[in-house]
This record gives C-alpha cells, sequence and structure tokens, in this order.
C-alpha cells in the first residue's frame, strides 16, 4: 500500500515556444538517428560468430562429472533431485561398488526440456558432481532424445572438460567432505 | 527507331514501360531499404541473407507474395475485397504519368525540339496531380471496409479524418506556389525557378515547402501519421485481411504513393531536374545526354526524399489522434492561410518572385508564430481544458 505523501504527482511538462513549433525537436531526434546511423552495428552474425561467454557461471546443458579415476562423481544423495523447482531430475540410486562412498546412481536422467537452467541443482550437489555447461546449442528431434540419461551426462563432461574444468576434483565420495566418519549415520538421536 | 522515337505518342508509350519498369525496381528497393535504414538507425545490420548484402531480398520478397495462399475471409464484400488492392496501387502508378522527368528533348541535333521527356503534358498536370493523390484514399477506404473487420474499418475511417484535415493545408500550400509561378503546367513550374532572378521556391516560401513536406507524409500514411496501421490498436490496419499478392499490392501502392509524392514536392519546390549553375542541366541543353542527366538528377532527388520519409519514420513516434487534428486545423490551417493572403498581396504589388520581400513575408510569420507559441507556453498541452482537474494527493496525517 503505497501512503498518500509518497505519491509524486508529476505534471506534464508545460513547453517553450520552439517546443511547441516541434520542428526543432523533431531535428534533435534526427539527429540522433543520423548519428546511429553511422555507428557500427552490435549484431553477432549468429551461426558464423559467436559470443564469448562467461564460462564461469554460464547456465546451459547439465553435465555429471567424473573424478580422478574416471568414476561418476554423484553418490546419488537426491539434493538434486530435491532442490530442482521443475522436477526435472530423476535418480535411482544403488548400492556403490566403490569403499569410498555408499552410494552411486544407476540411472539419472534430466529432463532438458522441463528444466528451466536455475542452477540450483549445483548449487545442492555436495560433491560438485553436477554442473552447467556453457553448451547451449541444444537441439532434438524428439522429446525422448531430450531426456538425457547418466551416459549421455557423462559424454557432456568429456566433451566440455577442456573448456570449462571441473570445479573441485579432489571431492570424491563422502570422505573428500569430511561431513562423515564410518559410514555412520549423523542423524539426530530423538 | 530514332524517327518512331521523335513522335511524342511513341516517346511517350516508351517512356511509359521504361518508367513502369524502373518504378517497380525503385519500389522494390524502397522496402529492402526501409529495412535497411531502421536496422542501421537501431544498430543493427538488416536484410544480409539473400545474395550480397542482402540485395536480393526484394526478388524473396516478391516470390514469397506470389506463392503464399491468398485467402479470402467468409464474410467479406467479394467485389470491393478484390478492387482494392487494385485501386491502391493502380492510382498509385499513374500519377507518374504527368511528372517532368527531363524537360524538351532534341533527339536528332537537328535544333528542332522533338519531344518532352513526360508521359503526358496536360496544362492542368498539377490538379491532375491532386486529384489522383486524393484518389488513393478510396483503395483504403474500399480495403477497410471490404475487410468486414472492425479494426481495418477504423483505420480506414481515421486514414480518411486525416486526409480530409490535411487536404487542406496541402492544398493551400501548392496554391501558395501556383500563384505565385502563375500556372498549373508542371513543366512551366520547373522553368519559372531557373534562370536569370529566379531561384527555386523553397527559397521564396520555406513555410509553404515544411507544410506540403508535412502534408505529403500525411497523404501518404508515413510515420508520425499513421495512425491507419497502427498496430497496437488496430492489429493490422485496412489490409488486416488481405494476404498473399493482394497485401503486397497495398505494400506497392504506399511506396509509389511516397515516390509521386517525392516527385510532386521536387517540381514545386526544388526545381525539379534543375540544379543551379550545372552545364547540361539548363533549359537550353535539349540533347539526348542532357535527358538522362536531367532524369538522373531528378531521380536523386527523389530519392532523397525517400531516404528522408525513411529517416523520419524510424525517428518519430507516432501522433496521438487529437494531436493529428490539432496540428492540422489549429496549426497548419491558420498559417497556411496566412501565407495564402501574403503571397497573394505580393502578386498583387508584382512582387511575386522578389526575394526579399517573400522571404522577409516568411521570416516574419516565424517570428509572429514563435511570439503567439511564447505568449500561449502556460497552458498544458495534450491535455484537453474540459477534462476534470489532476487528483492531488491528500496531505499527510501527522
Amino acid at each position: 500500500m503505497i501512503r498518500d505523501e509518497d505519491i509524486i504527482v508529476v505534471d506534464t511538462p508545460v513547453l517553450n515556444a520552439a517546443e511547441r513549433l516541434y520542428i526543432p525537436q523533431i531535428v534533435a531526434g534526427m539527429q540522433v538517428t543520423l548519428r546511429h546511423m553511422f555507428k557500427k552495428s552490435i549484431t553477432v552474425q549468429y551461426p558464423e560468430q559467436k559470443r564469448t561467454l562467461r564460462l564461469e557461471n554460464y547456465r546451459g546443458v547439465h553435465r555429471l562429472n567424473r573424478d580422478e579415476e574416471g568414476r561418476v562423481a554423484c553418490v546419488a544423495c537426491f539434493m538434486c533431485e530435491t532442490a530442482c523447482p521443475a522436477h526435472c531430475i530423476h535418480i535411482v540410486a544403488e548400492e556403490s561398488p566403490w569403499d569410498d562412498r555408499e552410494k552411486y546412481p544407476l540411472q539419472f536422467d534430466i529432463d532438458e526440456l522441463r528444466c528451466i537452467y536455475c542452477g540450483m541443482c549445483e548449487e545442492a550437489c555436495p560433491v560438485d558432481a553436477i554442473e552447467l555447461t556453457p553448451e547451449y546449442n541444444l537441439v532434438g528431434r524428439s522429446r525422448q532424445e531430450m531426456v538425457f540419461d547418466k551416459e549421455k551426462l557423462l559424454k557432456v563432461y568429456d566433451q566440455t572438460k577442456t573448456e570449462k574444468p571441473r570445479k573441485n576434483p579432489r571431492i570424491t565420495g563422502y570422505a573428500g567432505t569430511g561431513n562423515r566418519t564410518e559410514g555412520q549415520p549423523t542423524g539426530d538421536s530423538h | 527507331m530514332l524517327d518512331i522515337l521523335k513522335d511524342q505518342f511513341w516517346f511517350s508509350a516508351i517512356l511509359t514501360v521504361v518508367l513502369i519498369g524502373a518504378i517497380m525496381g525503385v519500389v522494390a528497393y524502397c522496402i529492402y531499404f526501409e529495412r535497411k535504414i531502421s536496422a542501421w538507425i537501431q544498430d543493427r545490420v538488416g536484410p544480409n541473407r539473400v545474395g550480397p548484402f542482402g540485395l536480393f531480398q526484394p526478388l524473396a520478397d516478391g516470390a514469397k507474395f506470389l506463392f503464399k495462399e491468398d485467402i479470402i475471409p467468409a464474410n467479406v464484400d467479394k467485389p470491393l475485397f478484390l478492387i482494392a488492392p487494385v485501386i491502391a496501387f493502380g492510382l498509385a502508378m499513374i500519377g507518374f504519368a504527368v511528372l517532368p522527368w527531363g524537360g524538351n528533348v532534341d533527339l536528332d541535333a537537328d535544333g528542332i525540339i522533338d519531344v518532352t521527356a513526360q508521359v503526358a503534358d496536360p496544362g492542368i498536370g498539377l490538379l491532375y496531380l491532386l486529384g489522383v493523390g486524393s484518389l488513393g484514399i478510396y483503395g483504403v477506404v474500399l480495403g477497410g471496409w471490404a475487410n468486414n473487420n472492425k479494426y481495418a474499418f477504423f483505420s480506414a475511417m481515421r486514414s480518411t479524418a486525416q486526409m480530409l484535415s490535411y487536404e487542406i493545408p496541402m492544398g493551400i500550400a501548392i496554391f501558395v506556389v501556383v500563384i505565385t509561378v502563375g500556372t498549373l503546367r508542371l513543366e512551366d513550374i520547373v522553368l519559372s525557378q531557373i534562370g536569370e532572378g529566379n531561384v527555386w521556391n523553397i527559397v521564396l516560401h520555406p513555410f509553404a515547402f515544411i507544410i506540403l513536406l508535412i502534408t505529403i507524409f500525411a497523404e501518404t500514411n508515413r510515420t508520425p501519421f499513421d495512425l491507419a496501421e497502427a498496430e497496437q490498436e488496430l492489429v493490422g490496419g485496412y489490409h488486416t485481411e488481405y494476404s498473399a499478392l493482394k497485401f503486397g499490392m497495398f505494400f506497392l501502392g504506399e511506396y509509389a504513393h511516397m515516390i509521386t509524392g517525392s516527385g510532386f514536392i521536387t517540381i514545386l519546390f526544388l526545381g525539379g531536374w534543375h540544379l543551379p549553375g550545372v552545364p547540361g542541366l539548363q533549359p537550353g541543353d535539349v540533347s539526348i545526354w542532357a535527358m538522362l542527366f536531367k532524369m538522373t538528377v531528378m531521380g536523386a532527388k527523389i530519392v532523397g526524399f525517400l531516404f528522408l520519409f525513411m529517416w523520419v519514420r524510424w525517428t518519430i513516434p507516432r501522433f496521438r489522434f487529437d494531436q493529428l487534428m490539432r496540428l492540422s486545423w489549429k496549426g497548419l490551417l491558420p498559417i497556411s492561410m496566412i501565407l495564402a493572403g501574403y503571397a497573394t498581396t505580393l502578386v498583387y504589388l508584382g512582387k511575386a518572385t522578389n526575394i526579399p520581400w517573400a522571404l522577409g513575408g516568411n521570416v516574419a510569420l516565424l517570428v509572429i508564430v514563435l511570439i503567439y507559441n511564447g505568449l500561449r507556453s502556460g497552458e498544458i498541452t495534450g491535455r484537453q481544458a474540459n477534462l476534470p482537474a489532476i487528483a492531488r494527493p491528500v496531505e499527510a496525517h501527522s
């Protein structure tokens, strides 16, 4: 609710004699447009030229990072799936075959058509396994093709890792985060 | 071949064919340059995909117009619907018939004037041009009516009111020229601006030139007077329901109308094909090469005006309807009437083409208008006096 004393009444500006003739104002406007006519255009000729993107924070297609041993870095904690406002991430977890983590994703599907590219999954991830890449050129011939599974997301990592390396490659599983000890859950005691 | 050309009828016939071809080409490239100029003004590139620099864009557009589905909606007035684009386009084209392109020509250099570089040379060429220009409204009105679409009809009504309002200052501005030079024949109007002691009419009556320029903007439905095509209010304007080639004809008609208007104002105020002091452009130069040179100069002046039309379109926003009417009836009409009275007085005193007298009167008029405007400048513009006062906020309770 706006208080009455906060309202600013703006009067129509009073024009002087020259302004009321219109002509000087029109000439001034046309000078501006004439100047612009000789300026260099700012258009990027897209398919031939490409903008240089800010790699750090551009939010394009997702990828699933690999750790230093080439395994999927995800620990299937469901944080991203929970954080996702568009409900486009679907994870099926499975017991991990490796010692340094409990779970790993058997399936990891992202519906790229449903995604709103907000980047909340990247923020939620405790192991920096899911990241958004600067890749925006995303096309497909069917809806099914646009649902990216684990293999495809890992492939995106392989393609983009030189362009944008993984933020924190040392984190592998819970061991690196220091939040867990000896596989014991840190749940409350109630 | 040359003997046939020496007959005015055959010369006119060939000139007609050449002119129609040239004008269609210019109209097509007008659309290209309209887009290019808008792009340049907005720091963009514009059409650049079809051919080098997008130069074949008009061909692609033409092909598109030809092959699009030609829809005739169910409830339109079919005969009128079909004939309206033809009227709009045809009337815009026949205006070119009387424009003098290059004066008298002596084709075989034997000292005898053979033909006039003009399709037709009636004694009332100016009236013909005015009449044809005014008839252009029929294309708009019939198109808007036949559409059976209320927005298109609104557009047609707006256009009619606008054209009626602007016809009057336009007629009076032309009257100023006619009373000064004393003829309605277009070639004579050009010749009267040439020679010892004569200057272009723009020097004599710059005010009338500006009024005519503004009214031609209104006549051709160009921004800032394109209320008939205000997309935000009227969907698309009078051609909302038109598609394919019929829409294209409205489009071409609009640009052809612009070219006629430019030629018109060039002849009345800027000396037609003449440039002072340039050899080859004087009435005595009658060779075929002089004719082509004169045609080029005339064309260049017209192109200059076309550029001005486009430049203005991408600079100045559209008027509101009440502003449009106020400009015509309260602004242009009184000024043009004072000018007409002044020009008539000059003719009575025998000083019609006397530069200090004519120009002095125009400057005096400008001063009077400025003083009058200065005295009235306390008024709020754009708001009608009979509307309730602007609500003031209640004083704050503390």
